[in-house]
């Protein structure tokens, strides 16, 4: 099933055209890898499929971005899309504030205030987000605290707290060292059984470790989009090939 | 980075090169030994198999190393692994060239039951085909490879026709057995020499199409 449609969708920042008419499904309960060299569109669609774009400025968008079907870009309401399309970003963004409040605040800005229905919701997110044997004991502590790792966990946990459907992830584990970046990937492939994952990555062996379908983009095109190891053992297209061969790029 | 790996494909296709042109060597000089019945060549042969096993993990050690270092993916996985596979069957053919030799020590005093005729055909025809599987390799020929593969029925045939030939001398003359029954192993030794070429050609097939046997493996 998808849980992304996209249709001729062409995005501009000013002048500069960014998306070039992107049509592409995006499966539900599945990891989709964006990658690509820098400038090549990825993060603009990512950011494209909550509104995050809406506030760049210049930013002109056209075309269709359907989520399970309803039209992203029409009347739905931006703070209940972005509810249901959670987003975790490349440096770990932790509010100043305790564990426990990091995680509760999504909830209780959408009207939660029972204390024991916090309780379950903050124990959930962590446990879900692999982090609440560790913060368990920790949960009146500032989320400063905590290394960049946790931290990014933490994130993870918090964008879950308010039950998305999907999660987006920009480079989420660019700034972790190789044991909390080897966390989060176990986490990705365990999320993916509830949650549709769409993650933009630099590195390959992270596409090709952990995401079922991979797009690769250029100059604010997708040149192809397959199933990951189809794509890692035989690109279709020669310019696949040449970037994630370290031939260009 | 990309210059440095390309240096080291480089000298992973030349160590594959190095080690085909060891096996033909061995195949070519088991076969005149055998029809010669020079004992001393076949023993060189069966000397010179340790080089083929070192060459071997020579090769084996570089593509770990690039697997390691490199972590390749699309066309340069392919190549790499296509070579760890390929070294495989490189290595038994050197073993089978060494088993032709042993064979050859044994019968070297006895006077062979029938002329060798078809034998050195069978070596003939499977040097071209680990030749040919080689350079396909290196050239990424697709047609090549595909070509070794049909030539394998060159060397079925032959080998029937050995067997049929020895069966009909141990019918004229029981006598014959031993000789024919060593014989019929080192036709059968050939006849799988021909199989490693076959195997080596389809790994070649997939390091070009990403198909091997016709089957996707990823």
């Amino acid at each position: 099933m998808k849980c992304f449609e996209i249709e001729k969708l062409n995005l501009h920042y000013g002048d500069f055209h960014a998306l070039k008419n992107i049509c592409m499904n995006i499966e539900k309960e599945n990891i989709t890898s964006f990658i690509g060299p820098s400038g090549c569109g990825k993060s603009s669609l990512l950011k494209t499929l909550n509104r995050m774009n809406d506030i760049a400025e210049g930013c002109r968008i056209s075309g269709d971005v359907k989520l399970f079907g309803e039209d992203v870009y029409g009347d739905m309401d931006v703070n209940m899309l972005r509810k249901r399309v959670g987003m975790v970003f490349q440096k770990p963004n932790p509010f100043p504030m305790s564990v426990y409040d990091n995680i509760a605040f999504g909830p209780r800005t959408h009207g939660i205030k029972s204390k024991y229905e916090l309780d379950k919701i903050v124990e959930k997110a962590l446990q879900d987000a692999a982090i609440w044997n560790e913060l368990k004991d920790r949960l009146k502590k500032s989320a400063l605290g905590l290394s960049g790792g946790q931290q990014q966990r933490l994130c993870i946990a918090r964008a879950m707290a308010v039950s998305p459907e999907i999660l987006l992830m920009d480079e989420p584990t660019s700034a972790l060292d190789p044991i909390s970046t080897g966390k989060i990937e176990e986490l990705l492939l365990h999320l993916k059984e509830a949650y549709s994952i769409i993650i933009v990555t630099h590195n390959m062996q992270q596409a090709a470790r952990i995401s079922d379908k991979t797009a690769f983009f250029l100059f604010g095109q997708v040149i192809e989009y397959s199933e990951t190891e189809s794509m890692f053992t035989m690109p279709r297209d020669k310019r696949t090939e040449d970037y994630i061969t370290g031939r260009f790029g | 980075m990309r210059s440095r790996f390309d240096e080291q494909l480089k000298l992973l296709n030349n160590s594959l090169i190095e080690m085909g042109s060891i096996i033909e060597n061995a195949i070519s000089k088991a076969t005149k030994a055998l029809e010669t019945q020079d004992v001393k060549s076949a023993r060189e042969v069966i000397e010179a198999d340790q080089i083929i096993d070192d060459k071997e993990k020579e090769i084996e050690s570089l593509c770990l190393k690039l697997l390691l270092h490199q972590q390749p993916v699309a066309r340069d996985l392919r190549q790499i692994s296509t070579a760890l596979k390929m070294i495989t069957d490189m290595e038994r053919i050197g073993d089978q060239a060494a088993d032709i030799s042993e064979l050859c020590i044994l019968l070297a005093s006895d006077e062979y039951i029938k002329k060798l005729e078809h034998i050195p055909q069978m070596a003939k025809a499977t040097i071209r085909m680990v030749t040919e599987s080689i350079d396909a390799y290196v050239k990424k020929d697709m047609a090549l490879a595909e070509a070794v593969v049909e030539y394998d029925d060159v060397v079925d045939e032959l080998y029937l026709a050995i067997k049929k030939d020895l069966i009909a001398l141990v019918h004229a003359d029981v006598e014959n057995g031993g000789q024919a029954f060593d014989l019929m192993q080192i036709a059968k030794y050939y006849e799988r020499i021909g199989d490693h070429a076959v195997n080596i050609a389809e790994w070649v097939i997939f390091s070009i199409t990403g198909k091997h046997k016709n089957r996707q493996v990823l």
